[in-house]
């Protein structure tokens, strides 16, 4: 089983259609990987989907980079 | 105001029978039909279970990968074939020449494999479930958008939508923006991702589409006595429109002049064409007199010819009326033979046939025209091409809700 960062890392590189490497931890997904706001709403559908949970849309205004993903998932998702 | 001569100087085509001009046109030359059965999906439980779908098509080169998923196939397509055909025309878009540069692409039905998935997407799992891209990936303009974008083409920017009339409408305009000034050139015609369980199934309940699945390259026989519907098909068809001194100042290669475009309504029927073809014998008559051409100047006409049966008599009737005693003269084909209907692309990639039958001096045969039915009685060139000088061709395009376009193209 792959670690959340790592399937948080897959989900933005396949959304996004970035370099594995340009997923760095602070990337922000608009100002790093080019995102545009209709991208961000899919690539948080795509984390709900993978994590089977459901970010409520206030929550998921604040997730911006990888790694405020990454915490969120953590926070909020069982293992 | 005098108005200008536009002719085309570029032309891009994905079809059943060739996803690049010389495949496409070696097929239709060839008589090789392009029909098969359904791969899209389970056509299992459908009376119809044949369509002419586009093979070998990887959307990825033309399109960013990453915006691939972001459109629905009929974009991809109607992508593909604008950006094929502005690379054949050998015009490059500049700072200086941006704004003179438009779109009119269309499409008959737009999106509905993408509209059929999210429909099912909210039923199971509700409307969080709905992408952000639905709108922008089903809905008809997003060719002429996606194009200008990508191309950084600034002019009109346009789609028309007329059922199987689509593309030739959206020429036809087009042209009427360069011969009023609006633009130098223009990108235009259709493209269409149609075969689908929905689409499909509504063809079927109207009792629209052939059901010879046994026989699917045999299923397409406009004017046959055996002909028992149309052949449900994708692609899409562009051309370049130019301005005619615009052509000449750069040098471009010129295919043939768009001399003519005619329309009309029947103000008849749904689906039916109006008695005798007299709505589509008005829309002939109205493209000839645009062009400032006699019937007597017509050489080969590329029909609508679906192979339904009351559209190819009343088709047949409304060249007779138009032709009188020169219509056994004229030589008639229907491409859709081979190609099956593209629906909203058909009146594009049938643009291209006749452009390029004017280009070669070859007219495309009807194949599997074994037997013609009653009443269907003109020279439709049946089975194999045929080589005859060509100096103006007619192509009729007819669509649901009773709308006609016939575009006339004359060798320069």
């Amino acid at each position: 089983m792959s670690s959340i960062e790592e399937r948080v890392k897959k989900i933005v590189v396949e959304q996004l259609g970035v370099k594995e490497d340009e997923v760095t931890q602070n990337a922000s997904f608009v100002d790093d990987l080019g995102a545009d706001s209709l991208d961000t709403v899919e690539l948080v559908m795509a984390l709900e989907e993978e994590f089977e949970c459901e970010i409520p849309d206030e929550e998921a205004e604040k997730i911006t980079t990888v790694q405020q993903a990454v915490d969120y998932i953590k926070a909020h998702v069982k293992a | 105001m005098s108005k200008r001569r536009v002719v085309i100087t570029g032309m891009g085509i994905l079809s059943p029978v060739g996803n690049d001009l010389t495949t496409a046109w070696n097929n239709i030359v060839g008589g090789v039909s392009g029909i098969g059965p359904i791969t899209h999906f389970d056509a299992s439980a459908f009376s119809t279970r044949i369509a002419g779908e586009v093979r070998d098509f990887d959307p990825a080169r033309w399109i960013a990968s990453k915006d691939v998923k972001k459109m629905d196939a009929f974009i991809h397509y109607g992508i593909a074939a604008s950006l094929d055909a502005l690379k054949d025309s050998g015009l490059e878009v500049t700072d200086a020449n941006a704004e003179r540069i438009g779109v009119s692409v269309g499409a008959g039905i737009g999106g509905i494999a993408t509209i059929e998935r999210t429909s099912q997407a909210l039923a199971e799992g509700g409307p969080r479930k709905i992408s952000p891209f639905f709108v922008p990936s089903t809905i008809i303009n997003m060719i002429s958008g996606h194009v200008s974008i990508m191309t950084g083409v600034k002019g009109p920017n346009i789609s028309v939508v007329t059922a199987c009339t689509t593309a030739a409408h959206n020429i036809g305009v087009a042209a009427r923006m360069i011969a009023y000034g609006d633009a130098d050139v223009m990108i235009a015609g259709g493209a269409e991702y149609s075969t689908t369980g929905t689409a499909i199934g509504g063809f079927c309940s109207a009792r629209a589409l052939s059901t010879r699945n046994d026989d699917p390259t045999r299923a397409s026989r406009p004017w046959d006595k055996d002909r028992d519907g149309f052949v449900l098909s994708d692609g899409a068809g562009v051309l370049i429109l130019e301005d005619y001194e615009h052509a000449k100042a750069r040098g471009a290669r010129i295919y043939a002049e768009l001399a003519g475009f005619g329309m009309s309504g029947d103000a008849y029927h749904m689906t039916s064409p109006s008695e005798n073809g007299e709505g589509a014998a008005r829309c002939m008559v109205n493209a000839l007199k645009d062009a400032g051409l006699n019937v007597g100047d017509v050489d080969y006409i590329n029909a609508h010819g679906t192979s339904t049966p009351a559209g190819d008599l009343a088709e047949t009737q409304a060249m007779k009326s138009v032709l009188g005693d020169q219509a056994r003269k004229v030589m008639v084909s229907s491409t859709k033979s081979m190609t099956g209907h593209l629906l909203g692309a058909a009146g594009g990639i049938e643009a291209i046939f006749s452009v390029l039958a004017l280009r070669d001096n070859v007219v495309p045969p009807t194949i599997n025209l074994d037997q013609p039915s009653e009443g269907c009685d003109l020279d439709f060139v049946p089975h194999t091409a045929r080589q005859a000088p060509l100096d103006v061709v007619l192509s009729n395009s007819f669509g649901f809700g009773g709308t006609n376009g016939t575009l006339v193209f004359r060798r320069v």
